[in-house]
């Protein structure tokens, strides 16, 4: 069966993508947060997963708002890097995992999550920035990645509730999955930050703090986190958080932080990275 | 209905709702265009006849396109991460734009977020701001 060992909370600020392309993680405006990076990253390598659920949300890209998807899996052999007005990233394919993609949608979708299925996209910084994060600058990513797509741009978002009930769901697939495979699952997109209108630039450091702890200590308070808490609080874009309750959900009751990290700015936001190991 | 009117206690906050996606769908889907590397071409070379082929568009929402006017396209219904492709194909940075929504120069905005940001003490609720 699957198994569900760990799950990665990590922004996905689109300026940390243009950082590692233009090789500037060591000038003294990024060092600091990248040299946060590194134990994550050896944390990974060490873990080896056999494949990455990568939560995420595309930012117009993909989709528009022709098509408002609220949760979609991405089901396709390999996923390009899109052009989001600047030319794609110079980063590698996205490899995908078909088989254990579909089980995951059937699987979904009769535990009564009706999800989008998506045989072909692109994939924006959302889904590429957490990799490179995590990765560095490989030539081929060392894991196969399955997006899952969550609408955060219109409004109403699905709930902190729905979030974290579909990773439940989530992890119900995996471990009914029927090879053994060690599977990671990222919850991707904040922290705090407002990109739009006269308020850009607000930041929350408690708020935010207080989430990253919450994660262990009362996922409870997380979970009935109402939208206009986060959108007051953390900044009209801090609502994407809520998708980290879907990696949290996809984990046990019993689980063990093994890193937290966070930073302000990555431009316009708070940088947050939290590790959670599953042990049960 | 879903009622989602306690937002706009928040202030400098325009909540993506229902009334701004079909208000700035043209808009926004204008922006959606510039996504390709033929139509950012297209509509450097002519702006105004690029902005003809979007018929829907308010005259408006025409202006603030034309004139870059980064808050007003917000104020009719322009979503941060459409209008931000324009930006784009102009060159300019999210930090660019944050700082042009909010009355700062570009260096004066990346000074706050090096200080921690914009605090969020002050900006909660417009009877907070007073």
């Amino acid at each position: 069966m699957g198994r569900i060992v760990a799950g990665v909370g990590t922004s996905h600020v689109p300026a940390i993508g243009v950082a590692v392309d233009l090789g500037k993680t060591q000038e003294p405006y990024w060092k600091p947060l990248f040299d946060g990076y590194e134990p994550a990253r050896e944390w990974l390598s060490k873990v080896e997963p056999d494949v990455v659920i990568l939560v995420y949300n595309d930012h117009g890209t993909a989709f528009s708002l022709e098509v408002i998807p609220t949760f979609a899996i991405g089901v396709a052999r390999e996923f390009p890097p899109a052009d989001e007005g600047w030319g794609p990233r110079p980063v590698p394919i996205v490899k995908g995992h078909p088989e254990l993609a579909w089980h995951m949608a059937e699987s979904l979708i009769l535990d009564e999550f009706d999800i989008t299925i998506v045989n072909e996209m692109s994939v924006d910084h959302g889904l590429t920035v957490p990799l490179s994060i995590a990765c560095g600058e490989p030539k081929e990513w060392p894991f196969p990645v399955i997006p899952l797509a969550v609408n955060v741009v219109q409004y109403p978002p699905p709930t902190g509730r729905r979030c974290f009930d579909l990773g439940r769901s989530i992890r119900k697939a995996v471990d009914a999955y029927d090879e053994d495979l060690k599977v990671v699952i990222f919850g991707t997109g904040g922290m705090s930050h407002q990109l739009h209108g006269e308020r850009a630039g607000v930041i929350n450091k408690d708020f935010d703090q207080r989430f990253l702890n919450d994660l262990t200590q009362d996922p409870q308070r997380l979970v009935e986190l109402p939208h206009i808490e986060y959108v007051r609080e953390a900044g009209a874009e801090g609502i994407e958080m809520v998708m980290w309750l879907i990696m949290r959900g996809a984990l046990g009751d019993d689980i063990t932080e093994v890193y937290q990290n966070y930073h302000v700015p990555a431009s316009n936001t708070a940088a947050g990275l939290i590790i959670l190991e599953n042990n049960s | 209905m879903t009622d989602t009117s306690g937002f706009d206690d928040i202030p400098g906050t325009y909540l993506f709702n229902k009334d701004r996606c079909h208000e700035g769908y043209h808009l926004n889907m204008f922006c959606m265009s510039l996504m390709k590397a033929e139509n950012r071409e297209a509509f450097r070379s002519d702006e105004a006849a690029y902005l003809d082929q979007f018929p829907l568009l308010t005259l408006e929402q025409r202006r603030c396109v034309l004139e870059r006017d980064w808050l007003g396209m917000i104020h009719v219904g322009g979503n941060i991460y459409y209008t931000s492709k324009l930006g784009a194909t102009d060159g300019l940075s999210f930090q660019y734009l944050a700082g042009a929504m909010s009355g700062m120069t570009q260096e004066e905005y990346r000074e706050m977020m090096i200080a921690g940001g914009r605090p969020i003490d002050g900006n909660r609720s417009k009877s907070e701001k007073g």
